[in-house]
């Protein structure tokens, strides 16, 4: 066992599965003390997952726990709670801030290992009630701070401190904790400004030359290149290669995150009659802002023509998603949007519609169904309130038309192979892909020019997947709607894409062809600077 | 720029503290409209909030711990009731009927305060609403146990056989009210300032020597020198009372309130003389001087004021329970120093955010349900010492309003469902029971008709509770909507393409 006593922490023959989801196989994670040790992937690599094992999360073992094995220091452990990998030295700095507001910077850095001394009370009932002893508790707090270099007072309340900062407390917290071998970064770069983000890489490399272990996950290759001496790289829930920094470049890198995947999801039918050109655009943006929480778009220029079926990727978290969501009116927007020509007035809810847009979400559950109600419903409701379909006019009145309504909802159930019981089934009971059809249903009905699609297999399986985007070339093709595909899944939008935008940081970091190498959609997706072309 | 600063800061305040002020106009209106002279109000108003603070104090832990208002006091009230009726038909009497009242309260208190903060943990988020409706449910189970347990199921007979004057005439379900005249009325707001040192003396006694036996057992290091002080200090206060000056003084069980004040000023003077001559003459450390000297002027104003006429004239009318008072001052303590410990700090910290302290490994439900049972506990005590300064049980009626009048009075006060202080209760006590007692008044005077002063305080108090909860959910919504703005002002965008 000499050997293993090399790291600190080994992660052997990783497998998870949840329910029948394989999330994890076979994946193996090695890391040496004191050595930074970057953890790379796309979304849904697995590299929270394999977090979550390493934390003993909750939600790993309330669904049957993991195969493989842990060992740190060359001893064999198992994490059963995050209790347990607290006590054995592993700590994670969150990307979400786990700080609380209203207290001291002192008082989060201390958070539930408050130091105490005990009193009579306490002796009598027990520890929880010891006085907390404030000065000890600065002081430490004082030591953690200055060991990561941040000069504040750690009397100040986080409230009042720039966001760049918190990341700091946060590590303060960790490495104020005894006996930290292992710090979990995950994406801590992803909120900082440029000059708070080099000095965050510069206090990571101060904490790991006190022999302190660091996981870095991130999918910044920069940052990479940087700072880290190795690097793992997962994808689709495996293993895909271990690395040192010193020996591979930013472009090797890139292209084993993306990987190498020729299988083409959807064969190309019959003859591609179209004629593309740049000066028939359908939708123009420009210096086109969105404020979707947790998808901003920041300043966006984009055309897209006629007739084409467009691309959006990216990472998650990047503004994709804020794009069509921002033109259909869901979110606060700036900037101009123009459809065929003209400008969309944004700050009406419902204007996109009116031009002919339709949009199916990426939050199917959430926005996109009415989950009480029947198919038929759902198919008929978006239509019914933009162009007044399917309703009959008695008189002053207009009345809804239910049997014209049945005769559609029919029609597109038998169209697009919905799987159900019947149209009066509630949209809530079926399965992912044939509700993700529904969707696509009811924007048809609305009979747009343009479609926007928001991750249209997300969470469907393989048959269903590829039925859903055969079927959106088949619009492309026979009647000529413009279809812009919004995806993190990269090999989707390869397959059935003209062009292909990657959005990085809000931005637009290039437009490829879907034949462009893996290494330029790995570079322009980890939003790096040197290699990323507009309008490739 | 500092003048629109200062303007700034002061409409702040005024915006922060408006339900406050508002108040203190009310009362004071309807104070000059009802025509009522000062001492009456005065000595009203320092009954009622001897009655009432206690119970309103005890709201205070399960804001902290993010549980929000406990409308579930109720439950301690119901806990208080039960005993104080099987105490009364014990005819137990006095303070150590009462104090048998309290024992036996505490842990009923505790089991109920135990299964509302069970319940609070499965629908978290909806901790109040659950509460209100859980007082309605419980007040069900309570009237199945006074109307039909009691008397139906568990007989209550006098020693000859006879039903029990407690109950109603057909031998099942209790009186609709019960007199505690002869049992424990006034039993904790008559116990003399003598029996209070003496018991004062006999606490610090047996702490400080179980402090020293405990560190004797775990062979720690005893400060004897302290110790003996300590036991010095402790047996010369009680020599004291045994001069006969001090001791016809301290036998009463009422504290004018001229002398309160008094005494008072006496002892801040003498504790900011005693922190300056330590801190800034002995240690020669850094100590605010100003600010030592600022107290000690103010103690001299206020002082000086007691001899204004008006003034001297309240002061000698109003009385004080002085134990009673005492209880209060100490659960303010309490307070205080729960929240300097382990618990309390974590109590806070799940009040915060309940994510974060999850994840520093804080058991969250086991440290709400703690809160919960302080809070009922200390309701249940609260309830006790209203019940006994009202001197009559209205068995299907006390506890009902007691949730909704507690609630009102710390929110009048500035609280919010997220933050309280000591300070903020005792305020809102103060001036929700100032209209209390003159919006009657105020109305008949004004219109004739005492109800619609009534009618007035009773829609102003439910209305603070109404916006103190609207205003709670604007509050939970607009932080996300700040945030948005500042993740976007602060990310900037280095990772633009060329």
């Amino acid at each position: 066992m000499a050997e293993n006593r090399e790291y600190v922490l080994q992660m052997e023959h990783i497998s998870k599965k949840y329910a029948d989801n394989q999330v994890l196989k076979d994946v193996s994670l090695c890391i040496r003390p004191g050595e930074i040790h970057a953890l790379m992937g796309e979304n849904g690599a697995g590299k929270s997952t394999l977090m979550n094992i390493l934390f003993g999360m909750p939600v790993i073992h309330t669904t049957g726990g993991f195969e493989g094995t842990i060992q740190v220091d060359g001893e064999t452990v198992n994490i059963d709670t995050p209790l347990k990998a607290m006590e054995l030295g592993i700590g994670m700095v969150h990307q979400e801030f786990m700080l609380i507001p209203g207290f001291t910077v002192t008082e989060n850095i201390k958070i539930g290992r408050e130091i105490s001394h005990p009193n009579l009370v306490s002796r009598l009932v027990g520890p929880s009630m010891e006085t907390l002893d404030l000065d000890a508790m600065a002081r430490d707090a004082r030591k953690a701070l200055e060991t990561i270099g941040l000069k504040i007072g750690e009397n100040a309340y986080v409230r009042g401190l720039p966001v760049g900062y918190m990341q700091f407390i946060e590590i303060a917290r960790e490495i104020d904790k005894r006996g930290i071998r292992l710090l979990v970064f995950d994406e801590p770069t992803a909120v900082l400004t440029e000059s708070e983000a080099d000095r965050l890489l510069e206090a990571m490399r101060t904490i790991a030359s006190q022999g302190i272990a660091i996981v870095f996950i991130t999918h910044r290759l920069d940052e990479v290149m940087a700072v880290a001496n190795s690097l793992t790289v997962l994808r689709d829930g495996e293993f895909v290669a271990r690395r040192e920094v010193a020996e591979t470049s930013a472009v090797e890198i890139a292209e084993l995150m993306i990987g190498r995947r020729v299988e083409k999801l959807v064969e190309a039918e019959g003859e591609d009659t179209r004629s593309l050109s740049d000066s028939d655009i359908a939708v123009s943006l420009r210096n086109y802002y969105v404020d979707m929480p947790g998808e901003q778009v920041k300043g966006v220029d984009l055309d897209i023509r006629r007739g084409e079926i467009f691309g959006i990727g990216g990472l998650a978290g990047q503004g994709k998603l804020g794009i069509p969501n921002g033109i259909m009116g869901l979110y606060d927007t700036a900037g101009e949007v123009k459809i065929a020509g003209k400008t969309l007035d944004l700050s009406k809810l419902g204007e996109a519609l009116r031009s002919k847009v339709a949009f199916v979400s990426e939050d199917r559950r959430g926005v996109g169904l009415l989950l009480e109600e029947s198919i038929e419903q759902n198919i008929v409701f978006s239509a019914l309130e933009v162009n007044n379909d399917f309703t009959k006019k008695i008189g002053w009145m207009r009345l809804y038309d239910g049997k014209k309504a049945r005769a559609h909802a029919q029609e597109m159930v038998e169209k697009l192979d919905i799987r159900c019981t019947g149209i009066h089934q509630h949209a809530g009971r079926l399965s992912g892909g044939n509700q993700q059809k529904v969707c696509l249903a009811r924007a048809l009905t609305l009979n747009p020019e343009i479609l926007f699609v928001s991750e249209p297999t997300r969470g469907i399986d393989i048959g269903a997947k590829k039925l859903v985007l055969e079927y959106l070339t088949k619009l492309n093709r026979e009647q000529g709607m413009t279809v812009i595909v919004v995806s993190s899944e990269l090999v989707e939008l390869r397959s059935i894409c003209d062009r292909i935008a990657i959005v990085s940081d809000g931005k637009v970091s290039g437009i490829l062809s879907p034949d462009a190498s893996d290494a330029e959609f790995g570079l322009a997706m980890s939003g790096s600077r040197k290699r990323g072309k507009k309008n490739g | 720029m500092d003048k629109n600063k200062n303007l700034h800061k002061l409409t702040a305040w005024i915006f922060e503290q408006k339900v406050v002020l508002i108040f203190v106009f009310l009362s004071i209106g309807a104070l000059i409209a009802s025509k009522q002279s000062m001492a009456f109000v005065a000595g009203e108003l320092f009954t009622r909030v001897a009655r009432n603070s206690f119970l309103v104090l005890s709201l205070i832990i399960p804001v902290l711990a993010g549980l929000g208002l406990n409308f579930g006091i109720v439950v301690g009230a119901m806990a208080a009731q039960i005993a104080l009726f099987l105490t009364t038909f014990w005819g137990l009497s006095g303070i150590g009927g009462f104090l048998v009242t309290v024992a036996l309260a505490t842990p009923l208190a505790v089991f109920f305060g135990f299964l509302v903060g069970s319940l609070f943990n499965k629908i978290k988020g909806a901790e109040m609403i659950g509460g209100l409706v859980l007082g309605y449910f419980a007040d069900g189970l309570y009237q199945l146990l006074f109307l039909f347990i009691f008397g139906g199921v568990i007989p209550f007979r006098n020693p000859d056989g006879s039903p029990s004057s407690l109950m109603t005439p057909t031998g099942v379900g209790v009186k609709n009210t019960l007199d505690l005249t002869p049992t424990v009325k006034y039993a904790l707001d008559t116990v003399s300032m003598l029996s209070i040192v003496e018991i004062a003396f006999y606490i610090v006694i047996a702490a400080t020597v179980l402090s020293a036996v405990f560190r004797l057992v775990k062979k720690q290091a005893v400060d004897w020198k302290k110790t003996g002080l300590t036991i010095l200090g402790a047996a010369v206060v009680y020599a004291l009372t045994f001069i006969p000056a001090i001791e016809t003084f301290l036998a009463a069980d009422r504290l004018m309130l001229l002398r309160a004040v008094e005494i008072a000023v006496l002892v801040t003077v003498l504790w900011q003389a005693g922190r300056f001559v330590w801190f800034a003459l002995v240690k020669k450390a850094e100590f605010d001087k100003k600010r030592c000297l600022a107290v000690i002027l103010a103690a001299g104003i206020l002082y000086a004021l007691t001899y204004v006429d008006a003034i001297y004239r309240v002061l000698i009318a109003v009385r004080l329970p002085v134990m009673t008072y005492l209880c209060i001052g100490a659960l303010c303590l309490f307070n205080q120093a729960l929240m300097r410990t382990r618990l309390g700090q974590n109590m806070r910290t799940v009040g915060q955010s309940r994510v974060v302290a999850n994840a520093a490994g804080i058991d969250v439900d086991r440290t709400r349900i703690i809160a919960m049972i302080f809070s009922t506990v200390l309701a249940s005590w609260g309830q006790l010492i209203y019940l006994q300064n009202i001197g009559t049980l209205a068995t299907y009626g006390a506890h009902t309003q007691v949730g909704q009048f507690a609630i009102a009075s710390l929110l009048v006060g500035g609280a919010s469902v997220q933050k309280a202080t000591n300070k903020q209760a005792i305020l809102g006590v103060v001036l929700f029971h100032t209209l209390f007692i003159v919006a009657p008044l105020a109305g008949k005077e004004l219109f004739g008709n005492a109800m619609i002063g009534e009618y007035f305080r009773v829609f102003i108090s439910y209305g603070v509770i109404a916006m103190a909860l609207a205003m709670h959910a604007w509050k939970k919504k607009a932080p996300k909507a700040s945030l948005q703005v500042v993740e976007g002002g602060t990310s900037p965008s280095p990772k633009a393409s060329a």
